[in-house]
């Protein structure tokens, strides 16, 4: 009959049925079994203790037991704090825990820390049965399986009769009067040490097998258990024959039965691979066959002796001895590109077609990346050095390949995708993550690059015969953009399918804005991970029209959500909202006066000391990883990827800066200004009666809580009522003179993996210069803030006095405000940084924006704003409410084409 | 009635949100205090257990909807109504009394519309939600051996919790949104010894929660891990609530059907959250949803988490009527 299985869990589960194989204990977490972590305790080294139990999971363990049983050390506690660490730790915690100890306080503090089920070693008949039975059942309430060993009121059990009598009886009680399931007892009819000389150990191995078999045979549904490394206790010193031993006598305990053991496995000699004279002995002794086996045995131990463990290292360059197919999967999984064209070479010569040698091995080995991606097993920067491997192959087979191809005809039918940046934007870091990640999955790739304007987009796209399009943008102007890219491709009556994504782009907005004005697909993917699957379900001619009607159902539903929605929220008129400012109180109010009025350049500031202010934690979302910094080094998950990432960083600024690849520049600029309603005027002359510029705030409208004002940037700029001359600052900074020549290099190496790093880089410089800039404004150059010193951290944490919000961002959303900025500054001429049409920054690793120095200004969000507040705003900007209505379109809280 | 031999014969109807419906009163903070806690030196607005206390004619109000809507089973208000969730408004020293009440209020409503039609007898489950600390996770970074609260203060938290709900005449217990597994052994351990103790047991409800895409609890379980690691203890049903949608909840729900021994709950919540936090789905898409696990027969107790409503509930009730409850899995074993 078979029995149930035995059922156990930490974060994942363990089942144990009659066909399972035999399960292996993880012992080296157990004090009085391992020096080594007894030390590790005794020194609370825990780090160095859960690296213990980590390389147990990793070594095949599948359970863990952990023992603190040790005189000096508050073995409860200890338990505790271990259990409580291996929680913490998923990779460990995976697997069931098991909670040794002689001691019953010890057990019960370990299955308080237990979420999942454990098993408890051990409890016995030792204390009689009243004791037995009152721990079983509260072992039974924790819900943990029970070892239970072969020991009972007059002592071990040591011969095949004491160990069934002692066995069957625990067996009865357990499931008789505990309430115990068969399948949750685990019996230990305990493992002696052989070949002691002595008479009465001769059958204890021969014993133990036979009372294991009793056992599966006679105790349905019960487990067997031992520990191995006992029985070989007299051969310490000679691994050699010890580990022989260890193997024989698993390899015939698990025939007759056993189903657990503790072993260390690292003492474990194949079987098969045991000298047959040795084996042959060892079993003569394990089955008690001759009465000289013990003299013989040690006999020809002392021939083994010295010789060391059998169980070799691996050897970590052990993979180039492989094949040339598995040498270069090898390559591509691990993104070592070290070997890559010679290995390419000898698959060519091997194989003979470059073309085979792509789709063969290469591939191959790219599809257990895209696996290991999609299955979270892999992270985005490993796979993008894979591609970089990738690539570095094709390039070296690219000759051959033209060559080939001038004889035949071009076989490839790779799906091809059309990716660009849209007009008007120039980042593209994501869609750089996405063009490698589809190429890595097999598509052909054409890649416009950034600014590219919608007919060029859509012409490539016809000349190409491409499968779809993709479109990028961060700014939010290029959420219009993309909607103009729909719209045309809908004129020329073409039918791709359309993807949409970039850091400002939403499910929302594609749902709501730019799939009403294309008929076939429009979809928005999140990130680059899910790129590849989008792209296979809208290209794929069986699926895409089934794709296709229920992304458009999806999205239809979200408008009708949204227009619902809509309805809700509640604005306030603008004028209520405008009586709402922000209450500051100027009576009295000294703004302090900046050092220098007008405007100062700052030419090759240096990247030395910029390196210092770069907020890392934003580095790593661009390559997926999330974590805040420093923290995300040590990820269980994401740890040694994030790890090897910033060594590459460092070692790049390294670079730049011995180089100077790189220059960093700037221009801030401090002009006397006062509010006049929701614009803030700059003044200029000896009585700072003429007016310079105007700049034009927006302010929040949405009804806010009694007490919460609706805020404007204006509102911190003493209003020209009360009188009182205030100041206002202005930066522009860059970081990003000379990418170009480095993004050069690193594409003629076809290194997409350092031109992403470059841009990341060159982003975290450019906004670690903006917040130096600023904290030297707050010190030295307005200088109303001396005082303050913040680490780091606390910069990043925003904890210093004022504030610079940039255009285009949540407190002053539009965009076109920065070209008055622009021209203040002379920031053209001053740092060579660029305006786009879209009113994005060149080189992109710029920033931009205004200094406040008021100590109420905060950073908020603008937030929705009705059509009579942009009304009010166009009048004062000049321009038509349709100009304002474009750049603001995704603040706007009606929707300016429906009338 | 018994509701193990009920549940032999068809899919039962848990109620509803309780805050949504709550939130529906815009109850300000007199509300929450009534008379009795006037001088309450903490802020007791969100304190929505202790309605039960100060404003029981809502409460009432509010599980007679549900009756009314078709519920078979009403949750008492006592989602925190341990003494470590309570302590957050430095109200420990009322739990039992809290627990007790909100069980009488809801025992009141069920046993009225029992007595209307005694073909269609309703249940009091006794809620016993996961706290606001949890035993497995640190909420210190930098310590990850650290625990906010341990295993012993859980159970006598949740002993003092069952005996009140049990004192109060629930008919089964809830353990409810379990986000940390070890917190709900702490529960059931509890409640084991609490039956003990008082030689009368209730049956056992235990409801997980998967809290994202990756398909296990917060504390990190998988659901067969989840499963297994409950199994030990009595229990009459488990199931998934909150977090997920219907439709989000599905492949995992699917999942423990295949393999608990026990009977099959779930309710989802309505949808997931927008960017403003409420739940839209209304009830024919959740009711869309519903029906699915119905047509595949998966659940033996339907109902609602966050976001539902008496609509919602009077959308599944007229579902489930038309369909045949799970058949539970004879083997007495986890698989």
């Amino acid at each position: 009959m078979k029995t149930l299985p035995l059922t156990l869990s930490g974060l994942e589960p363990l089942i144990i049925t009659e066909d399972s194989n035999f399960v292996n204990v993880g012992e080296r977490t157990n004090v009085t079994g391992s020096k080594r972590f007894l030390n590790t305790i005794k020194e609370k080294d825990y780090d160095k203790a859960l690296k213990i139990a980590l390389d147990q999971v990793q070594g095949g363990a599948q359970i863990l037991d952990v023992n603190m049983d040790e005189g000096m050390l508050d073995s409860a506690e200890e338990m505790t704090n271990f259990l409580n660490l291996i929680a913490s730790d998923p990779d460990i915690a995976k697997i069931p825990i098991m909670v040794d100890s002689s001691k019953w306080e010890v057990i019960l503090a370990g299955l308080k820390c237990m979420q999942g089920k454990g098993v408890v070693n051990s409890i016995s008949l030792k204390d009689g049965e009243e004791e037995f039975l009152r721990r079983a059942k509260i072992v039974r309430r924790f819900g943990a399986a029970v070892i239970c060993m072969a020991f009972d009121e007059d002592g071990q059990a040591d011969t095949l009769p004491r160990r069934k009598e002692i066995c069957g009886r625990a067996y009865k009680l357990l499931t008789e009067e505990a309430g115990f399931h068969p399948s949750d007892i685990i019996l230990d009819p305990n493992i002696f040490p052989v070949a002691t000389g002595m008479e009465e150990h001769r059958r204890n191995a021969l014993d133990f097998f036979l009372a294991a078999k009793w056992i599966r045979e006679n105790l349905p549904g019960a487990h067997v258990i031992g520990g191995v490394s006992n029985v070989s206790f007299s051969f310490r010193g000679n691994n050699r024959v010890r580990e022989a031993i260890h193997s024989a006598f698993l390899y015939h305990a698990i025939e007759h039965g056993m189903d657990m053991g503790i072993v260390n496995p690292t003492q474990l000699e194949v079987y098969d691979d045991i000298p047959e004279d040795l084996l042959e002995r060892v079993e003569d002794v394990l089955f008690d066959k001759r009465d000289d086996a013990t003299e013989r045995l040690l006999e020809i131990a002392e021939e083994y002796k010295g010789e060391g463990s059998s169980v070799k290292k691996k050897q970590d360059d052990e993979w180039r001895q492989k094949s040339v197919e598995e040498r270069l999967k090898y390559s591509l999984v691990k993104g070592i590109n070290e070997f890559v064209e010679e290995d390419t070479e000898e698959a060519r010569q091997k194989i003979g077609s470059p073309l085979e040698v792509i789709e063969g091995p290469l591939m191959d080995g790219m599809n257990v990346v895209g696996d290991l991606f999609g299955a979270g097993k892999m992270f985005l920067p490993q796979v993008v050095k894979s591609a970089r491997v990738m690539k570095q192959a094709v390039a070296y087979l690219t000759p051959f390949l033209e060559e080939e191809k001038k004889q035949n005809k071009d076989t490839s039918d790779q799906p091809k995708v059309l990716l660009a940046t849209v007009k008007g934007d120039v980042h593209d870091i994501g869609k750089n993550i996405v063009s490698v990640v589809l190429a890595c999955n097999n598509y052909h790739v054409i890649d416009l690059g950034v600014m590219v304007p919608a007919d060029k987009i859509l012409d490539e796209a016809e000349k190409h015969k491409v499968d779809a399009i993709g479109l990028s943008g961060l700014i939010t102007p290029s959420l219009d953009e993309m909607i103009t890219v729909a719209r045309e491709m809908k004129k020329r009556g073409m039918d791709l399918p359309l993807m949409i994504g970039g850091a400002t782009t939403s499910r929302l907005h594609t749902a709501v804005k730019i799939d009403p004005e294309y008929d076939s697909s429009v979809v928005h993917v999140l990130d680059a991970s899910r790129a590849v699957a989008m792209a296979g379900d809208i290209i794929n001619p069986k699926k895409r029209e089934a794709v296709k009607a229920e992304i458009k159902k999806e999205y239809a539903e979200l408008r009708e959500l949204h227009e619902n929605r809509q309805n809700k929220k509640e604005l306030l008129p603008f004028e209520e909202a405008r009586s709402n400012k922000t209450k500051i109180e100027w009576e009295g109010y000294e703004p302090p006066k900046p050092s220098f009025l007008g405007n100062k350049v700052f030419e090759d500031y240096p990247i030395s000391e910029l390196r210092n202010y770069i907020d890392w934690s934003p580095f790593f979302r661009t390559w997926m990883l999330t974590g805040k910094y420093p923290d995300i080094l040590e990820d269980d998950e994401v740890g040694k990827q994030a790890q090897s990432l910033f060594d590459d960083a460092q070692a790049l600024l390294d670079e730049i800066i011995e180089k100077d690849l790189l220059q960093a520049k700037s221009v801030i600029g401090f002009y006397p200004a006062t509010a006049y309603g929701d614009d803030i005027k700059l003044f200029e002359g000896a009585d700072l009666s003429e007016i310079k510029t105007k700049f034009h705030f927006l302010r929040q409208q949405t009804k806010k809580r009694s007490g919460q004002p609706n805020s404007s940037l204006s509102d911190y700029i003493a209003p020209h009522e009360v009188g009182i001359t205030d100041y206002i600052g202005f930066f522009a900074v860059t970081a990003g003179i000379g990418i170009e020549k480095l993004i050069e290099r690193f594409e003629s190496e076809n290194d997409d993996y350092n031109v992403i790093l470059v841009k990341a880089v060159a982003d975290r410089l450019a906004e670690a210069f903006a917040e130096r800039m600023h904290e030297r404004v707050r010190k030295e150059f307005w200088g109303y803030s001396d005082e303050e010193s913040f680490s780091n951290e606390e910069l990043i944490a925003e904890k210093y006095s004022g504030i610079r919000p940039a255009p285009g961002y949540p407190a002053c959303p539009d965009h076109t405000e920065k070209r008055i900025l622009f021209d203040l500054l002379e920031v053209e001429k001053n740092t060579s940084i660029k305006l786009t049409e879209s009113f994005a920054m060149y080189p992109a690793s710029s920033v931009s924006g205004f200094y406040f120095s008021h100590p109420e200004s905060r950073y908020f969000r603008v937030g929705n704003i009705g059509e009579d507040q942009v009304i009010d705003y166009a009048q004062r900007k000049s321009c038509t409410k349709e100009e304002v209505e474009k750049w603001l379109s995704p603040n706007l809280d009606y929707d300016p084409y429906s009338s | 009635m018994n509701i193990k031999d009920v549940l032999q014969d068809r899919i039962l109807i848990l109620d509803g949100a309780m805050g949504t419906m709550i939130q529906r009163y815009k109850l300000k903070e007199a509300d929450f205090r009534g008379e009795r806690f006037t001088d309450h030196p903490d802020d007791l607005q969100g304190n929505n257990d202790l309605l039960s206390l100060t404003r029981p004619d809502i409460i009432q109000a509010i599980h007679e909807e549900y009756l009314e809507a078709g519920a078979d089973i009403v949750e008492t208000n006592t989602f925190s109504g341990t003494s470590i969730a309570q302590a957050d408004y430095g109200l420990e020293s009322i739990v039992y009394e809290l627990n007790k009440q909100s069980a009488e209020i809801a025992r009141k409503a069920t046993d009225k519309f029992t007595q209307q039609n005694p073909d269609k007898p309703r249940f009091v489950a006794g809620s016993m939600g996961p706290t606001n600390k949890t035993a497995s996770i640190s909420p210190e970074v930098t310590d990850p051996g650290y625990r906010a609260v341990t295993f012993d203060e859980l159970a006598e938290a949740y002993k003092e919790q069952a005996r009140g709900l049990m004192d109060g005449g629930a008919d089964v217990l809830l353990v409810e949104t379990i986000f940390d597994t070890l917190n709900a052994k702490a529960a059931l351990f509890a409640i084991q010894e609490l039956f003990e103790e008082r030689g009368e047991e209730l049956p056992i409800m235990v409801s997980g929660t998967i809290t994202d895409a990756s398909g296990r609890t917060l504390s990190g379980q998988t659901v067969e891990a989840f499963l297994i690691s409950i199994s030990h203890a009595p229990i009459l049903s488990v199931g998934f609530n909150c977090a997920l949608g219907a439709k989000q909840l599905k492949p995992y729900l699917q999942n423990l059907s295949d393999r608990s021994p026990f009977f099959i709950s779930a309710y989802p919540n309505a949808g997931l959250p927008n960017e403003f936090g409420e739940y839209d789905e209304g009830p024919d898409e959740m009711g869309s949803q519903v029906k699915e696990y119905l047509e595949d027969g998966l659940v033996n107790i339907l109902g609602g988490c966050c976001g539902t409503t008496p609509a919602h509930i009077t959308k599944m009730a007229e579902l489930a009527k038309d369909y045949d409850p799970r058949k539970v899995k004879s083997k007495g074993m986890v698989v």
